[in-house]
Formats: structure tokens, C-alpha cells, sequence
């Protein structure tokens, strides 16, 4: 089953968005990385690089697909898929999808069954999603 | 200087990064206040426990001998996960590419501080270009490196090291005070736009603090 990791600033929101993607799809690997010691916000890399790799792990090879915050989120993946070999890397998705929103929504496809592009898909499927009733 | 063992390279590196943690330390509240007027005010205190932490892994070291390039690259590991954020991966990543460079270096121990700095800053601005994609005038911390790089690489191979290494620092001072009126193009300072200009780039002035350093540090080596 394809993978989720969420890279942050904020150890709290990460587990948060965490929390609503468990109890969307319990069944969907998951890994995140926020916050700096000491309960400082902040990316961090090491944290992110051990969190990619026990996602991958826990996909089964299907695959992880990567949700990012703000700026140095994409920064501290890159430096975790560096850590990964190539082919391992090809197995990993990042998308500019909505943090929250993309999750769930990820995480439902994922539970689903569908494929690497399917998840992100489903992730970047967020951001034309409607939040108020229509008129 | 023979060196041999590249030993006394080692001792210049770990002397480096013992005044850079110095200097970020009594410059903590400064470099914070800088990222507080564009940024999230948090580059000051993040970097100092960063080099907080390298001073205590150079500590725990003793009498090791450990090699330059090794250095380096545990220093910029040591950031990478303690400073955190864009500061934290661009330095940890600079440190650790310039560990690379000087461990690949044909020849060992050399006795010229000027090529020594020219290797740690060149491989440094690779590892940061590739990670951050910034350019020159972005308002980033390249904006005090690459004149600085600049001083080193197109230096006569007769001057004087010292003179070459004290310009090379001066140079990352202007780089420095020259991003005051650009407009940020990377970075959290780049969602204030036009209201970026006017401020001291944080990054910037960090990044001058270690170059002073780097050139009082080598500029003591004994000819």
C-alpha cells in the first residue's frame, strides 16, 4: 500500500494531520518529521531522512508519496531522498498539494488501492476541492 | 608546513569551527533580530545551537585524529539536524560538501591557506547553489559567499596569503551589508516582497561571521 510522509515545521500540526489521516485510512503507512529539539518549529532533515526510509519500508516497495508545509520542507526532502538509493527514489512522489487536505485525501486513495500517480493525484485533487456550500 | 598527515589541516578546521560558534554565539540576539524584522525570527538562536552542539561533538572528540575532510562533514551533519530549517539543511549541506572537496583533493596537506580556504568555500557554495537554487541578488546568505569566493579564486599565486584571506572576508562583509536594499527572492523573507527591502539579510550576515573566521583562523598559519 503506498505510503504518506509529511515534512513540516511544526512537530504538533504533523501529528495532527497524522491523527486525521489514521482515522481516514488506519491501514495506510505513515511517517512525519517536524520541529526541531526542544519543541522549536522548524524542518528537519535527519528526522526526515529516517522518516522517508521506514515509510518506503512500510509501503512494501509500493511507494511513498510526500507532502510538504512552507519553503525549507522541500529542503530537508530533498536531502532525505539523497539518502536513498536510485532506485528507491523513484519509489517517492512529491507533490505541492495542500498539507491537510491532501493527506486525507491521499490517504483514502491509497486505502483504496490506488497506484503511486494515484495517490498524488488524489493528494493534488485537493486543492479544487470545494469547502463551502455552493450557492 | 609539512603535514603530512594532514593533521594540522584538521586542527585549522576544528580552530574554524571553534570561532565561527564563538562569534554566532555573541552575535545570537543580533542575527535573530535580522530574521525577526524578515523572517521568522529564529536564525540566531537556531544557528547557535547548532554550533553549540559542534563544539561539544569537537569536545567529546579530544585528541582524535580525525581528518579535515571528516570534520567537515560531521559538523555539517551536526547542523543539518540541530539548526533545522533552510539555515540548518544550506550550511549542514555546505559544511558537508566542502568536507567532500577537501577529502578529494589529489594531493595531501597542503601548505597554502588561501587554496585550503578556496576549497571549503567553493565545495560550501556547490553544496548550497544545488540544494537552494539561489542566485546572486537574491538576498541570501551566497550574497556574503560568492564575492568572498570570488577574492580567493582570482588571487596572484605571489600575494600575500594574509592579505588575500583578510580581503576575502571583507568582501563577504559588503556582499553582506549589499543585500540592505534587495528584495528577497528566496526564503520566508520572500513572501514580505518589496517590504523585504531595507533589511539586513540574516543569512547573509551569519554567513560573513564564518568567513571572518575561516580568514582569521587560516591567515594564523605558520608559513
Amino acid at each position: 500500500m503506498v505510503g504518506l510522509l509529511l515534512v513540516g515545521h511544526s512537530a504538533d500540526v504533523v501529528r495532527g494531520v497524522l491523527a486525521m489521516v489514521a482515522q481516514a485510512a488506519p491501514a495506510v503507512p505513515t511517517g512525519g518529521a517536524g520541529g526541531l529539539a526542544g519543541g522549536r518549529l522548524g524542518t528537519n532533515a535527519v528526522d526526515a531522512t529516517e522518516a522517508l526510509r521506514a515509510t518506503l519500508e512500510a509501503s512494501g516497495g509500493d511507494g511513498v508519496v510526500a507532502l510538504l508545509d512552507l519553503g525549507s520542507a522541500a529542503m530537508a526532502l530533498e536531502i532525505a531522498l539523497e539518502a536513498l538509493e536510485p532506485g528507491e527514489r523513484e519509489r517517492v512522489m512529491a507533490t505541492d498539494a495542500p498539507f491537510v487536505e491532501g493527506a486525507v485525501l491521499a490517504a483514502v486513495a491509497s486505502a483504496g488501492g490506488a497506484s503511486l500517480a494515484g495517490v498524488r493525484a488524489a493528494a493534488e485533487s485537493a486543492r479544487a476541492m470545494a469547502k463551502l456550500p455552493r450557492a | 608546513m609539512p603535514d603530512p598527515d594532514g593533521l594540522a589541516e584538521a586542527a585549522l578546521i576544528r580552530a574554524w569551527l571553534r570561532c565561527a560558534a564563538a562569534s554566532v554565539h555573541e552575535r545570537r540576539v543580533w542575527l535573530t533580530d535580522l530574521d525577526a524584522a524578515i523572517g521568522d525570527g529564529d536564525h540566531g538562536i537556531n544557528l547557535d545551537r547548532g554550533f553549540t552542539a559542534v563544539l561539544a561533538d569537537l569536545d567529546g572528540a579530544g585528541d582524535r585524529a580525525d581528518p579535515a575532510a571528516a570534520v567537515l562533514t560531521a559538523a555539517g551533519r551536526r547542523l543539518l539536524g540541530m539548526v533545522g530549517g533552510a539555515s540548518g539543511a544550506l550550511y549542514g549541506r555546505g559544511l558537508m560538501t566542502a568536507g567532500r572537496h577537501v577529502g578529494e583533493r589529489p594531493e595531501a596537506g597542503p601548505s597554502d591557506p588561501v587554496r585550503l580556504a578556496s576549497t571549503i568555500l567553493g565545495g560550501a557554495v556547490e553544496g548550497i547553489t544545488a540544494l537552494g537554487h539561489a542566485a546572486a541578488g537574491d538576498k541570501t546568505m551566497l550574497d556574503a559567499l560568492l564575492p568572498a569566493l570570488s577574492v580567493l579564486r582570482s588571487a596572484a599565486s605571489d600575494a600575500d596569503p594574509a592579505s588575500t584571506l583578510a580581503a576575502d572576508a571583507a568582501a563577504g562583509e559588503a556582499g553582506a551589508a549589499a543585500t540592505v536594499p534587495l528584495v528577497a527572492r528566496k526564503g520566508r523573507a520572500s513572501y514580505l516582497g518589496e517590504r523585504s527591502a531595507g533589511h539586513l539579510d540574516p543569512g547573509a550576515a551569519s554567513a560573513a561571521l564564518l568567513l571572518r573566521c575561516l580568514a582569521t583562523t587560516l591567515a594564523d598559519t605558520p608559513a
